[in-house]
């Protein structure tokens, strides 16, 4: 981290008074560690966008916030070529500040005292990927679910996939792609990992594919000497069928008519 | 001001002008019929023909001895208890004697059965007032002092120390702001820190809750709108504290703080007739909502409820996909200040 420039940080909460006191705390620290703040965001979602155009050295996220949560951030910022640090802040969060202390992350209690700030700001460094597990098991802890978008690097730049949109995920040879109404995305996940995450909105058709339950429209049977599929999948929104393996053909009509 | 400690649920006599303690009555006597009915008759078949047969002659003198006991209520509960639970018992042997001889007069009735009437009516009445002073027990002051304290709703620490971090904020920009937003805060907290069983006025409640708004938007800005529909509802009217911020707290954290746009939450105050109607509605998004603990305030009032007026007062929870709506009568009584 450079000492003699000015940190350059990101503020993300999404109660604009609590990234008030963030400034006014980085300013009573700036003789001793001088910084600029380049961006506020409102959540998650928002950071991110910022950081599709501007480059930071931290971000003081808050935890729980609407859109995109700062553990889900975090996570997402991981995924890029030069993260940022990440220091979180949160005014009362049982679970996750003890779940932070047991695994050595850093976290700032709100509201914040300057000296605080300044030891976790001089610390601060990138996630590991160690941490990084870490941090997507808090999260799934306190969201009570999955993330809410999921990643896909096209051309340098991060495309965020809104998992309430996605209709399917289908694992070809290398990658998993998720499919939307409009397109499809190529992500860098495992169907496994996927499945887990997400098993409360997602069901297994087929060794390759993942359907979300609310998508199906109905199902058809194949003709007998089809090898590939016992039977296929019809869905709302797009035209293209999936196949359903035997193993999974019962257990799919019964998520239909529920 | 009234307080719990003459509440209903913990005096030996219960309150006769209750819904609940009438109810009470009625199944209790009806089910001692109903199993004098049993040992009167020697086969199953008999068993209902005998009981209808006696409800004939128990129902009137039931309702009477209700009318009676509602009338007298007040005189009742300036006795000494015991005193009072001895006026009862006369008072229910006199009733069913009268109502002996009167039946008999009419020439439906047995005569020189009076004195049989008199000592089950005794008995009767002796079983059910020893269940009303065990059950009073269960709800005995301490305990139900106790219960309270555990029950009544605590100040979300999430709320507390966002709020606290939102004043810090104020401070130097905003000072007066800041003075403001500490004073509400510490009313809040009084509100929360004062005795559980002293009951307060609506107006105070609603200022309360008014407060704890302002905090709110605060912190939360545009985010949080709130439409008050008020009508004419009497604002003397004494109410068991905190019944209504919790659940106001309860959609601000569920309904209105995952949602990034926020949202606008109802609350609607209105008087029909004997009951005071209160509701809360707030937006949800499945998608977007806090994980757990929306129904630890729920049971929470709804315990508290139960534990101040019986079956008189309900709490219910309307959902569509799109709001969450808590519902709360309260018997609207004229309570003496």
């Amino acid at each position: 981290m450079p000492t003699n420039e000015a940190l350059r940080i990101l503020l993300v909460d999404d109660e604009p008074l609590a990234r008030a006191r963030l400034r006014e705390l980085l300013d009573d620290i700036a003789s001793e560690l001088p910084s600029e703040v380049i961006g506020e965001a409102v959540n998650g979602l928002a950071a991110l966008e910022f950081l599709q155009t501007n480059t930071v050295d931290l971000v003081l996220s808050d935890i729980r916030m609407p859109g995109m949560d700062g553990i889900e951030l975090a996570g997402h910022l991981g995924g890029m070529p030069n993260p940022p640090a990440v220091v979180f802040t949160t005014a009362y969060d049982n679970y996750a500040v003890q779940a932070f202390a047991l695994n050595a992350l850093d976290y700032l209690l709100k509201p914040v005292r300057a000296q605080r700030l300044l030891t976790a700001l001089q610390k601060a460094r990138p996630h590991q990927v160690q941490e990084q597990a870490t941090l997507a098991e808090i999260g799934q802890k306190i969201r009570g679910g999955g993330r809410t978008h999921l990643a896909c690097n096209e051309r340098g730049r991060l495309l965020l996939v809104p998992v309430a949109e996605v209709l399917y995920f289908k694992a070809d040879l290398k990658y998993v792609t998720a499919r939307t109404v409009d397109r499809e995305f190529l992500l860098d996940e495992a169907l496994t990992h996927l499945e887990e995450e997400f098993a409360d909105r997602f069901m297994r058709l087929h060794r390759a594919v993942l359907v979300a339950k609310n998508a199906l429209a109905g199902f058809e049977k194949a003709a007998g000497d089809d090898a590939e599929a016992y039977g296929w999948a019809l869905l709302r929104g797009v035209t293209e069928k999936l196949p359903v393996s035997r193993r999974q053909w019962s257990a799919a009509k019964a998520a239909l008519i529920s | 001001m009234t307080s719990i400690r003459h509440f209903p649920a913990s005096y030996p006599l219960p309150d006769w002008r209750n819904f609940g303690v009438m109810l009470r009555l009625l199944l209790g006597a009806n089910l001692l019929a109903l199993l004098a009915a049993l040992v009167q008759t020697p086969t199953l078949a008999g068993w209902l023909p005998r009981y209808v047969e006696m409800a004939a002659l128990v129902e009137p003198l039931l309702l009477l001895v209700l009318g009676l006991l509602a009338g007298l209520r007040d005189v009742l509960r300036r006795l000494p208890v015991r005193i009072g639970q001895a006026g009862i018992v006369l008072l229910v042997a006199l009733t069913a004697a009268a109502q002996q001889l009167f039946w008999a007069s009419l020439g439906l009735a047995e005569n020189h059965g009076e004195l049989r009437a008199i000592l089950l009516a005794i008995s009767a009445s002796i079983v059910l007032l020893a269940y009303f002073e065990l059950r009073a027990h269960a709800f005995s002051p301490a305990q139900a002092e106790a219960r309270l304290v555990a029950l009544n709703a605590r100040i979300r620490p999430h709320f507390l120390f966002n709020s606290l971090n939102a004043v810090l904020s104020l401070i130097r920009a905003q000072p007066q702001k800041a003075e403001a937003a500490l004073e509400s805060l510490s009313d809040l907290f009084r509100a929360a820190m004062r005795d559980p069983a002293e009951l307060i006025t609506l107006s105070d409640e609603i200022a309360l809750c008014r407060q704890y708004l302002d905090l709110e938007k605060l912190r939360l800005g545009e985010r949080l709108a709130v439409d008050w529909q008020i009508d004419a509802i009497p604002m003397e009217m004494a109410i068991p504290p905190l019944m209504l911020q919790p659940l106001i707290e309860n959609a601000v954290y569920h309904g209105i703080e995952p949602q990034a746009e926020g949202g606008v939450m109802v609350i609607a105050i209105t008087r029909k007739q004997d009951e005071l109607l209160i509701a809360i509605c707030n937006p949800t998004n499945a998608a977007a909502e806090h994980a757990k603990g929306n129904h630890l305030a729920l049971s929470n009032i709804r315990e508290r409820l139960a534990l101040y007026y019986d079956l008189e007062a309900r709490l219910d929870i309307q959902t569509t996909p799109n709001t969450y709506e808590v519902r709360i009568i309260l018997p609207c009584r004229q309570t003496k200040p």
